[in-house]
């Protein structure tokens, strides 16, 4: 789960991780008030109003209103508390478009009005866990402030990485090394290593996935300041952080695949026209692949689990039936635990509800297999059988291309 | 012979009392597994099917049934924990079937059971289906009646992928020695390494199937190791060719990140190490059956 820049900075605050003063903004008077408010406060007299959309590369990305490109995704405003109001009115509701977004863009619903800082120095610092050494490892770069994929492919030399041990934390000399390899000066490293402890312990107590400050910048003063926070947490322990329901920003997410998860799917909208349905997530990956070998094209990722119940079909039916570009639906079950019978069931009593406008081709294999095959080819419906996987994806392939 | 769980497996199940856990403790019980022991925390002295004493705690199962084994149908919450009171109940296999345990609890599983995993205690999960040796053990969520006793080891991060594979050999008339699904998760127990391994080393396995996915870099390593130890054929299969990067897809550790983690470079990786390559899922046991002649 991801969140936007201001609640992550909201959350290194709170660890005591010193980040630029900052109120995000959903409408212009809100961010011309805010921009007066810190201008007043901090006796500067540059704002940043900053777009907050759930993907990276805003500096650089446009911000679309109809045919026009009126801003960019990050503009930095010199003139006082009504540039930044003319900042906000040509950001918010427009279209961001990044090299993470892709074409489409997302539309900008909140700014956020941040004081200006005057940098020294841009640096990159970046925590997630390493799934090979399975500790948290820290990333640094003086590297600040790019594209830190580009740097890690063709110059990974310039990452500096340690790694936590999940006991004892990560360690003082550890961030003093980082500090010094950085180039910080001795009263600068002094404030660097309670910095990087605050971010791990920021890290580990709240569960995240990911925690990336682009850019640490130094500033002029000699500060240490967090000029950026993208934050992600684990889904899997969403159940001992009640909070995250009031940072979750669902309109960021994909309605289709929200709507899957409210009903206990696993669903990620591709961009074919061959519909899935299949149990468990490395069978519904397969089944995606078998499909491209064919000749086809998913339109999805669906795993309706292990134990899904009739109900979880039909729902699942109507969500790969809701996407208009679906020419076809492949339902493939391995039912073990699941009992074929109860899913020619649902599959049956799901097509009656919502009838059946694309060709449907379904593989049963597992217990009962000999009743759900009955089941499909008694009930009357245009249910195309298939004996294997490979058998079903050639049929539905087929049956797409109309041949 | 088979690897990890036989007919000298005395196991315990934790969770026992929950919907999911009595169901798969009775599926495991009717496959023939000797399940002596069931765990749930304020439940002790209760029995199961009226046959399996129930427990307060690991520790009394251990030392009252002499089980060896455990198996975690625990919920997310306490399921690191149940892995850590397995561990030092004593038993020397430790399954957990949850999904959902946050990473940053499996960091400090790891790291607290580092100088005891693949000596006096194997981890398999968690996210994963379990362990079986068809004909004597069942340890896990796995439908039991698509196996059959014989000669290949199957390894899998999925649970359904495994089923396919195990049903394309059943039907071929080939049987299992031993079938291990080490879960979807990014930090787990044993990887395909620590399951090859033993494959290699048990008589009674002449060949194996590894599937794998995509997301971190396993089966890269699992591939080095085929191609400086292995003696018997390997035949695979990867799921996610056609998997968008940045997305994750169902289990927690299937995520291409940063370029790292495609189908692409794993496929290459298992056929540089002689592993041969099935062209879809539907075709891992004629692949491997190719290598058997």
């Amino acid at each position: 789960m991801k969140i936007h820049e201001y609640q992550g900075k909201a959350l290194l605050a709170r660890y005591g991780v010193r980040v630029p003063r900052c109120l995000p903004a959903t409408t212009v008077e809100e961010a011309r008030a805010a921009a007066e408010k810190l201008l007043a406060e901090t006796g500067g007299s540059v704002v940043v109003v900053k777009a907050q959309i759930h993907a990276g590369g805003r500096g650089k990305g446009k911000v679309h209103k109809g045919p026009n490109v009126v801003a960019r995704g990050v503009e930095v405003c010199k003139g006082g508390a009504d540039a930044a109001r003319d900042a906000a009115w040509r950001i918010l509701g427009g279209k961001l478009v990044t090299l993470q977004t892709g074409p489409e863009g997302r539309v900008v619903r909140t700014v956020l009005v941040e004081q200006g800082v005057a940098i020294a120095r841009e640096l990159y610092l970046g925590m997630l866990v390493d799934r090979d050494t399975r500790r948290v490892v820290c990333m640094a770069s003086t590297e600040g402030g790019m594209d830190i994929e580009k740097v890690a492919e063709e110059t990974p030399e310039k990452i500096l990485k340690v790694w936590a041990d999940p006991v004892t934390g990560l360690a003082a000399h550890q961030a003093r090394w980082l500090g010094f390899q950085l180039g910080f000066t001795k009263d600068q490293t002094a404030k660097f290593v309670p910095l990087l402890g605050a971010l791990y312990e920021c890290f580990t107590r709240e569960d995240c996935a990911l925690l990336e400050v682009n850019p640490l910048i130094v500033t002029v003063d000699g500060e240490l300041l967090c000029l950026d926070a993208k934050v992600s947490f684990d889904d899997n322990a969403d159940f001992r952080h009640p909070s995250w329901a009031e940072l979750r920003d669902p309109s960021e997410e994909n309605a289709t695949e929200l709507k899957a998860k409210e009903a206990g799917l696993s669903y990620v909208a591709l961009d074919g026209n061959i519909g899935c349905l299949v149990n468990g997530a490395g069978l519904a990956m397969a089944t995606m692949d078998i499909i491209a070998h064919c000749g086809g094209s998913p339109a999805n990722f669906l795993d309706v689990g292990g134990g899904a119940t009739e109900e979880a079909v039909t729902r699942a039916f109507e969500i790969i039936l809701e996407s208009p570009q679906v020419k076809g639906i492949f339902v493939n079950i391995f039912g073990g635990i699941m009992k074929c019978d109860v899913i020619a069931t649902g599959v049956i009593n799901a097509t009656r509800k919502l009838g059946l406008r694309v060709p449907l081709v379904v593989r049963l294999e597992g217990t009962n297999v000999d009743e759900g095959r009955k089941l499909l080819a008694e009930s009357g419906l245009a249910i195309t059988p298939a004996s294997t996987m490979f058998d079903g994806a050639q049929k539905i392939c087929a049956l797409v291309r109309g041949t | 012979m088979a690897i990890l769980v036989g007919k000298d497996t005395r196991l315990v199940v934790q969770g026992i009392t929950g919907r999911f856990g009595s169901f798969h403790a009775r599926q495991m019980l009717a496959y023939g597994t000797k399940l002596v022991a069931g765990v749930t925390p304020g439940a002790g002295g209760q029995t199961f099917e009226g046959a399996v004493p129930v427990f307060h705690t690991m520790r009394e199962a251990v030392s009252r049934e002499g089980a060896n084994a455990s198996v975690i149908f625990v919920p997310p919450a306490g399921a690191a924990d149940a892995i850590l009171e397995a561990a030092d109940a004593g038993v020397s296999l430790v399954v957990c079937i949850t999904e959902g345990v946050p990473v940053m609890d499996m960091l400090r599983v790891r790291r607290a059971l580092e100088h005891r995993l693949n000596r006096d205690l194997t981890l398999v999960g968690p996210n994963c289906p379990g362990v079986i040796t068809p004909g004597q053990c069942k340890i896990g969520i796995m439908p039991g009646h698509i196996h059959k006793p014989g000669p290949i080891g199957v390894v899998s991060r999925s649970g359904t992928l495994t089923y396919e594979a195990v049903g394309q050999l059943t039907h071929l008339g080939i049987g299992q020695s031993s079938c291990v699904g080490i879960g979807g998760d990014p930090v787990n127990g044993m990887d395909f390494v620590d399951v090859l391994r033993l494959f290699n080393d048990d008589p009674d396995t002449h060949g194996v199937i590894m599937i794998g996915e995509i997301g971190g870099q396993a089966e890269e390593r699992a591939a080095e190791w085929v191609k400086a130890n292995m003696k018997k054929p390997v035949a695979g299969f990867i799921a996610g060719t056609t998997a968008p990067p940045g997305k994750r897809m169902g289990h927690a550790g299937a995520v291409i990140s940063g370029g790292k983690g495609r189908a692409v470079d794993k496929i290459q990786a298992f056929q540089n190490a002689g592993i041969r390559v099935a062209t879809t899922p539907a075709h891992m046991a004629e692949t491997l059956q190719t290598m058997l002649k």
